[in-house]
């Protein structure tokens, strides 16, 4: 089974990284962009015997950090 | 007894021994080297210091892979019984990753690498690692940091204020830190995770020795408890 975990920052958190993108891209002549906020995308392929369970225990043990970020569990296929 | 103290190293730090060198030089102690593979600490550690560095490549968030590290459940179990944790820059990172420490420590606001002599003020003297300090007394310590900018929700910055457990702020522009927290404590007070490095200001030789006063509190401090 593929799993893609989608993991964002938290609004209010500030993100320079996808402030800089936004300065870049506003640089290359692009217009009318009003935010850009970075994420990670961690993609997984695990037994079908894994549970939802087991995926959100390793959303929130390890793969996001929920004083600062978000995260959605998208399952592919 | 002598003071005993141990130091971690996980893959990627790389501060690991300059810390060694700062407690064994100032404290006199014995200090053990510890990898982040081992699963117990040595016995009787009266200090345990998690040190800067990049462990393993800042991979997924800066501390987040060391947290998990078979040691980090020994370091978390001794922290609980009331053993002094200093973790300074990767150390800090850590140690808010293990859960030891309220917040996160986010990419610097410039998203420049800050490495610097920088001015801090004390926060408190309230506790086991400043109590050689003045509050609000002005100290130099260098950073050295990419992911240094403090985060907390307001919540968490009024109670930890409230507290008295902002050990250190900054007293000039470094990272986009929250209300310009440079280090922390915990509710107990015995565990502490600061930015700044003190152990690489402990002689006139490195530029200074404010950061002696944090070792030497924390001897002084366990020999009054002992």
């Amino acid at each position: 089974m593929k799993v893609r975990v989608h993991v964002s920052l938290k609004n209010g958190v500030l993100d320079p990284q996808g402030r800089a993108i936004h300065h870049a891209l506003e640089g290359m002549g692009f217009a009318g962009i009003e935010d850009v906020r970075a994420g990670r995308l961690i993609e997984l392929d695990v037994a079908d015997s894994v549970t939802d369970e087991a995926l959100d225990d390793m959303c929130r043990k390890l793969l996001a950090n929920q004083v600062i970020e978000n995260y959605r569990i998208e399952k592919v296929a | 007894m002598g003071f005993a103290a141990a130091v971690i190293t996980f893959p990627g730090s790389n501060c690991d021994r300059d810390m060694a060198v700062a407690i064994e030089a100032i404290t006199g102690g014995t200090v053990h080297r510890v990898w982040h593979g081992d699963a117990v600490l040595p016995e009787r550690l009266d200090f345990i210091a998690l040190p800067g560095g990049f462990s393993y490549g800042d991979y997924l968030r800066s501390g987040a892979m060391a947290a998990r590290s078979p040691i980090m459940q020994a370091v978390v179990a001794e922290a609980a019984r009331g053993v002094a944790v200093l973790g300074v820059c990767n150390g800090f990172q850590v140690l808010t990753e293990a859960g030891l420490l309220p917040g996160a420590l986010l990419r610097n606001a410039g998203q420049r690498f800050v490495c610097r002599d920088v001015a801090l003020t004390v926060g408190t003297s309230q506790s086991l690692f400043t109590s050689g300090w003045f509050k609000d007394q002005r100290i130099t310590v260098p950073v050295a940091h990419h992911d240094g900018n403090y985060y907390a929700d307001a919540a968490t910055l009024d109670r930890l204020e409230g507290e008295d457990r902002v050990a250190f702020r900054y007293a000039e522009p470094v990272n986009g830190s929250q209300r310009n927290i440079a280090g922390v404590l915990n509710e107990a007070g015995n565990v502490l995770g600061m930015m700044p490095h003190p152990e690489r200001m402990i002689e006139p030789a490195q530029g200074g020795s404010d950061g002696r006063v944090l070792f030497e509190s924390v001897l002084r401090g366990l020999r009054v408890a002992a």
